[in-house]
């Protein structure tokens, strides 16, 4: 079954999504990324969507959920890419992605994770390193 | 009087149908000459309830249909399904309803995103749900 | 009997549409017109051949068909009425009448039937000929409709990674999707981080102007940019709190205000040059 990379980026994990997510690749990726946090001790989560023509409620929720446990897990959760077409209609759709952030693109995102991180100080729970 | 121009009808009970019925409602959009915009927002519309389908439907059908009135040319979705049906149409149709924790049933979002929305269910009777988006000048 | 005579009737009809000022002033030249008579009158003649003569609707007609739709549509652009390009058709039936009195001589029976025939089929064409000149007319209205809704929907890049969109009139659901179009790919086009709405220029703000309002904001956020609003009118502030609107986003009196805190937030300095020595 396929896989969706996790790189690891500096004090991120940057997960590129790039095909029609289905059920069991969803639950994958989300276990996934749980251990590698951990794994790593990474601080934020950068999610490129920027190849997704489509965002419906089930990518929704998992986005949802990525940002839950990661927050859980004292990471930022920072959405990246997301097309004009798609933010009118998730919109309409009524879909508020709360607790995510968003940028436009992966470069303004790290930024914005490392402002987020940063501004949190070193009372995270890995200590200063 | 509605004409049918091309009909196609797609098994829904896998999640691998529902990138199907994505992947066919894209292309019957894109012939019709939808805007990227309106494209995006059925798709995404029917994507919504082919999911319902599987879920809650027990799983189904949806006939895909390129249509025209009077003139003007358009998409008609029907998704149907011999599940439990719907006790509360009203209920479900409210922004937020949902029966099995999550984002609600995706069923008032969609109707948003389409021009003509119907649903025909009652407990014991399936469901049948028809989305109708027309090309806009 | 028309393939006979077809000359003869084509300059007895045009001379009777050049006399009863078809032309009208200069708006089609004379060439055109024997152009657009001629080729109508070969096509009439063809599609009569084709044996249908009580209606216009099948397969053999539609030479005809395509003929009047371009000739109606042209005019339509050169600012003819309906009625006029209609008369284009109706003024056969003079020379046309003329012609049938002259070849059917003394059995007054089938004349009436010919006329009758003719007459029919050529107030279907007419008619025709009307309804395709009014489908391009609205066809023209409903393109510089959307082209004055782009219009005035204009982005600004105003600095650096800021954006203002001043919105001139309502704001109804069509036009925020406009809006949002157009915001959003100026966004993803300037990298704008902060997108400044100036409500000048918006009469009133109810409830649904103000839902159209947070979708956009919604939107541009989901782009990674932050909103402010500015041009908030005393009257606009008192509708607001009386409806009970939740705004959810900055909001600022002066398009100046905003940009002031649009700098500050996208860590941006505009510096004051010193002044030259005396």
């Amino acid at each position: 079954m396929e896989q969706i990379p996790i790189l690891k980026v500096g004090r991120c994990l940057l997960v590129s999504i790039q095909i029609d997510m289905h059920d069991k690749l969803a639950m994958a990726l989300q276990d996934d990324l749980t251990q590698k946090l951990v794994e790593t001790r990474a601080r934020g989560v950068l999610i490129d969507i920027s190849a997704l023509d489509l965002v419906d409620s089930f990518i929704g929720r998992m986005l949802s959920n990525i940002a839950a446990m990661a927050r859980v897990l004292d990471a930022q959760t920072v959405v990246v890419g997301m097309r004009p077409q798609v933010a009118i209609t998730l919109v309409e759709l009524g879909l508020t992605l709360t607790g995510i952030q968003t940028a436009l693109d992966v470069d303004r995102g790290l930024a914005l994770i490392n402002r987020l991180i940063d501004a949190e100080g070193e009372d995270g729970a890995g200590g200063a390193h | 009087m509605v004409q049918v121009e091309r009909t196609s009808t797609l098994e829904v009970r896998t999640p691998e149908d529902v990138v199907k019925v994505r992947q066919e409602v894209r292309k019957r959009t894109a012939a019709v000459g939808f805007s990227l915009v309106d494209q995006t927002k059925f798709v995404t519309a029917a994507s919504e309830i082919a999911r319902n389908t599987i879920d809650h439907g027990g799983g189904g059908r949806a006939h895909i249909e390129t249509i025209v009135l009077t003139g003007k040319r358009g998409v008609r979705l029907v998704f149907e399904d011999q599940g439990p049906g719907i006790a509360d149409i009203k209920l479900a149709m409210q922004d937020g309803y949902s029966t099995g924790g999550g984002l609600g049933m995706g069923m008032p979002g969609s109707k948003r995103l389409s021009n003509e929305f119907y649903v025909e269910s009652s407990p014991g009777k399936g469901t049948k749900v028809t989305l109708v988006r027309w090309k806009s000048s | 009997m028309l393939e006979k005579h077809q000359s003869k009737l084509l300059t007895s009809w045009v001379q009777q549409q050049l006399a009863s000022g078809s032309l009208r002033s200069g708006q089609i030249k004379e060439d055109e017109l024997k152009e657009h008579s001629e080729k109508f009158l070969r096509e009439f003649v063809a599609s009569l051949k084709s044996g249908q003569t009580d209606d216009i609707v099948g397969a053999g007609w539609s030479p005809v068909r395509e003929l009047l739709g371009e000739v109606s549509r042209s005019r339509a652009l050169q600012g003819f009425t309906p009625s006029e390009t209609a008369t284009f058709i109706f003024s056969l039936k003079g020379p046309l009448f003329t012609l049938l009195r002259e070849e059917i001589k003394g059995n007054a029976q089938v004349l009436g039937d010919e006329i009758w025939t003719a007459t029919k089929l050529i107030d279907k064409l007419g008619l025709y000929t009307a309804e395709v000149h009014q489908q391009s007319r609205d066809d023209i209205i409903r393109r510089q409709a959307q082209e004055l809704l782009e219009l005035s929907t204009p982005v600004v890049e105003l600095w650096h990674k800021i954006l203002a969109l001043p919105l001139i009139g309502t704001l109804d659901s069509e036009r925020t999707q406009t809006v949002m179009e157009n915001l959003l790919n100026h966004i993803v086009k300037s990298g704008a981080e902060i997108a400044i709405i100036d409500i000048t220029g918006v009469p009133t703000v109810d409830t649904l102007v103000a839902q159209h309002l947070i979708k956009t904001v919604s939107a541009a956020r989901l782009m990674g940019a932050d909103c402010i609003i500015s041009g908030i009118r005393p009257q606009i502030a008192q509708t607001i709190v009386h409806l009970g609107l939740q705004l959810d986003v900055v909001s600022k009196a002066t398009m100046a205000d905003a940009f002031a805190l649009a700098l500050k937030r996208t860590g941006q300095v505009v510096n004051r040059a010193a002044a030259k020595p005396a």
